[in-house]
């Protein structure tokens, strides 16, 4: 289909844009910007008169349950909650049950995700088979099945020969591999960060050494090495000081953040809320300001939604015995507004962490809206006002910390490809 | 079975509108009126008949249930006393922890007992916040009284230590109080903290190797000593605290050998706290790794008086919470 929006804000980063303008589509591809192509006959114009039109968000992680956890969610459940927030590409981590370590698996999930009208998938596959961390996975069949990368999931690799031989044989299927930087020594048993508010609730702790301890090891191997290894949900401001100082000695390495460690700190645990039970923990509010900063200047390259749906059971225990993760697809636009609208970052700088920063990790064409680029995009409405409930979440997953706060601005229209996968306006 | 969207606030939780207690889960946010309410109460329960507390008729036809997820015998058996001698019906429910990995499962055994028309349940259980879950959860009517969750806290504990120190001291603002032992793992000395800071106490110390010691422990209001003769200088009360075994297996100490060494209360380290110091020990002790015999059984020590005192504490939690004033509590 031919679409012609008019009149929209376009917000595009990589390309430095941030101007009314108009955009045509034309067979799942941008075809101009601003100026009309020639012959042009659009199959549907859209106005988008004081709305926002952004490049469609690419989201480093996001769990979908499936296969095996579909109590939880599903493909069909979490892909619309997805294009309902604005993100047209979502990389899912191999945690699955069973966990994604074959080219069966990964076929197995990309034609669950293509028969749901939403983002892009795309699949880490496990790094160590069953992610037990005891041997190397077989890599190129998995890259050959279409994988976007490797990672171990939530589990560490306690074992630096055979990570060292992971990142080697990686290197040479040429697949990036996404780490977790967490110590299974230092984090074992932990459910909240080792400060004062765990020492006050009585929670066993994580301490920051858990995530310092992890990356010094891992951007040894990455020196030692030199694979291209990508740093997951940063969370202490001394890591953020230490991949900062390995991309300045030249290290293959970026680093995402999870959205939520830019708003909350060990203090919303307060009463036990075992909403905010993530992994990592949040941390203080010195640690969260650096994240910020870090977000700022792009010594982390990307925010993402780290995305972990679970049914009611899995949080409703006392705190250390619920599982850890928030559900975050509706709210991962909405934050980084609020973000914008709270002055801590430009509206520029969250709109790229979210979109050309991620698809850059990823080594994908994805993340502008640029003549020939994949038409891939949303459009918000940065006046509508709604409020986080289980009714108002798409998402299978209830779990979030942000239920009963108010968001500004919502999405009200998602291409990827081309094809509108969202849209909360009918007919036009 | 729904979990309400925002937590409530400790505060908000343990105490009714009208600022009376409704649950009682942890000493903190709780005023120093209401603290000193428990310890008047429990005084004029201690006071009546002599040595033994006479049967009163308070809690008459009200059901109480001990609920405990983890093994005690001491404070078990004396919450089922307190709620005798206030004329309760008492459960007693000792739910192994491996039956009740899962929160449902603690939801689910929540919802039988309430069927039962239980009026309070005393929980005892290995993770931090159990009890706060608990009173999240149950019916208004219910009521919850904390007897210790994982690390977190051990009001009623605390409380018949500040009963102790009040009979044996008196103002607690004069009062240099030192808690000896592991801080880190302890819901009793987080409990006491909270309690001795809501009372005025001059001076809180904790003494502990710095393994044993919780992140920040400043944070607490309190002062950190590593050396135990610097931590008892002129100590008014002295807390003793168990030392687990396990705590050798997780590579907290070298050995019980040298723990008793550096930290055990010996009758030579007791001479430099003041001469009418008091020895205190929650209990269960172990005698040759935190404190000497000699000091456990000597004339400084009031340990075997804490229990006594800890049936007349827990009656008053216990009709305060749920006696014939309380809201939704009238015969």
């Amino acid at each position: 289909m031919k679409w012609h929006l008019r009149g929209g804000r376009v917000l595009d980063p990589e390309a430095g844009l941030d101007a009314r303008a108009d955009l045509w589509i034309a067979e799942g591809r941008i075809v101009a910007v601003g100026s009309p192509p020639a012959d042009f006959t659009p199959d549907r114009t859209l106005s988008l008169d004081g709305l926002l039109v952004l490049p469609g968000l690419v989201d480093l992680s996001a769990r979908l349950r499936e296969p095996g956890l579909e109590h939880k969610a599903t493909i069909a459940s979490e892909l619309p909650a997805a294009a309902g927030g604005g993100i047209t590409t979502l990389v899912c981590p191999p945690d699955t049950l069973p966990v994604v370590d074959s080219p069966a698996q990964i076929e197995h999930i990309q034609r669950n995700a293509a028969a749901v009208a939403g983002p892009r998938v795309e699949v880490l596959a496990a790094l160590t088979p069953g992610l037990r961390g005891e041997g190397l996975s077989e890599m190129a069949a998995l890259r050959a099945a279409g994988c976007i990368g490797l990672s171990n999931g939530l589990r560490p690799l306690a074992n630096t020969l055979i990570l060292r031989r992971a990142l080697e044989y990686a290197d040479t299927v040429g697949l990036a591999v996404h780490l977790h930087p967490t110590d299974p020594h230092l984090s074992a048993g932990g459910c909240a960060h080792e400060g004062a508010v765990a020492t006050r609730l009585g929670l066993p702790g994580i301490p920051p050494a858990a995530e310092t301890a992890a990356l010094a090891q891992i951007l040894a191997l990455v020196e030692q090495t030199g694979a291209r290894v990508h740093l997951c949900r940063l969370s202490t401001e001394r890591g953020v000081r230490l991949v900062a100082q390995a991309r300045r000695d030249g290290l293959p390495v970026t680093a995402d953040v999870a959205m939520h460690q830019l708003l909350l700190t060990e203090a919303d645990l307060e009463g036990f809320d075992t909403h905010c039970h993530v992994l990592p923990p949040l941390r203080t509010e010195r640690d969260r300001r650096a994240l910020v900063e870090a977000v700022a200047t792009g010594e982390i390259q990307a925010i993402c939604s780290d995305h972990q749906p679970h049914d009611a059971d899995a949080k409703n225990a006392p705190f250390p015995q619920t599982e850890p993760g928030a559900s975050a697809l509706d709210t991962l636009l909405a934050l980084g507004l609020q973000l914008a609208a709270r002055g801590e970052l430009e509206l520029d700088t969250v709109v790229a962490r979210l979109t050309t920063g991620p698809a850059r990790v990823l080594g994908i064409e994805r993340g502008t809206l640029q003549v020939g680029h994949p038409a891939d995009l949303c459009v918000v409405d940065l006046h509508r006002v709604w409020t986080v409930a289980p009714e108002t979440l798409r998402s299978q997953g209830k779990n979030t910390p942000f239920l009963g706060r108010r968001m500004q601005g919502a999405v009200v229209h998602t291409w990827v490809d081309g094809r509108l996968v969202h849209s909360l306006e009918t007919g036009d | 079975m729904t979990p309400s969207h925002t937590p409530t606030p400790t505060s908000a939780l343990q105490l009714t509108d009208s600022g009376r207690l409704r649950h009682f889960l942890t000493i903190e946010g709780l005023p120093r009126t209401v603290l000193e309410q428990i310890l008047d109460t429990a005084e004029s329960f201690a006071s009546l008949g002599g040595p033994a507390v006479k049967k009163v008729p308070l809690l008459r036809g009200k059901t109480i249930v001990n609920l405990f997820f983890e093994a005690s015998t001491r404070t078990r058996t004396t919450f089922e006393l307190a709620a005798k001698r206030l004329s309760a019906d008492v459960l007693n429910l000792n739910v192994g922890a491996a039956a009740t990995v899962k929160g449902e499962t603690l939801l689910d055994t929540l919802r039988n007992l309430e069927a039962m028309h239980t009026d309070m349940f005393v929980v005892r259980h290995a993770d931090s916040g159990a009890a706060h879950f608990i009173a999240r959860h149950a019916a208004p009517h219910v009521r919850v009284i904390n007897a210790g969750d994982g690390r977190h806290a051990h009001p009623t504990q605390a409380m018949l230590d500040m009963f102790t120190i009040r009979r044996e001291k008196g103002d607690f603002g004069r009062l240099c109080v030192a808690i000896v032992g592991d801080i880190l793992h302890s819901r009793v000395a987080r409990s006491q903290i909270q309690a001795l800071r809501t009372l005025g106490a001059g001076c809180i110390r904790v003494v502990a190797p710095r393994t044993l010691l919780p992140a920040e422990v400043a944070s607490l209001g309190v002062e950190a000593h590593v050396d135990l003769d610097e931590g008892l200088r002129d100590a008014d009360v002295v807390i003793m605290l168990r030392l687990q075994r396990e705590r050798m297996s997780g590579a907290f100490l070298p050995s019980e050998h040298e723990y008793f060494q550096q930290f055990g209360l010996t009758e030579a380290r007791l001479r430099r706290a003041r001469p009418d110091v008091i020895v205190m020990h929650p209990g269960p002790i172990n005698r040759g790794v935190e404190i000497d015999s000699r000091v456990a059984d000597g004339g400084r020590s009031v340990i075997l008086r804490q229990v006594t005192y800890g049936i007349a504490v827990r009656m008053a939690v216990m009709s305060l919470a749920l006696g014939p004033d309380a809201p939704g509590g009238a015969a």
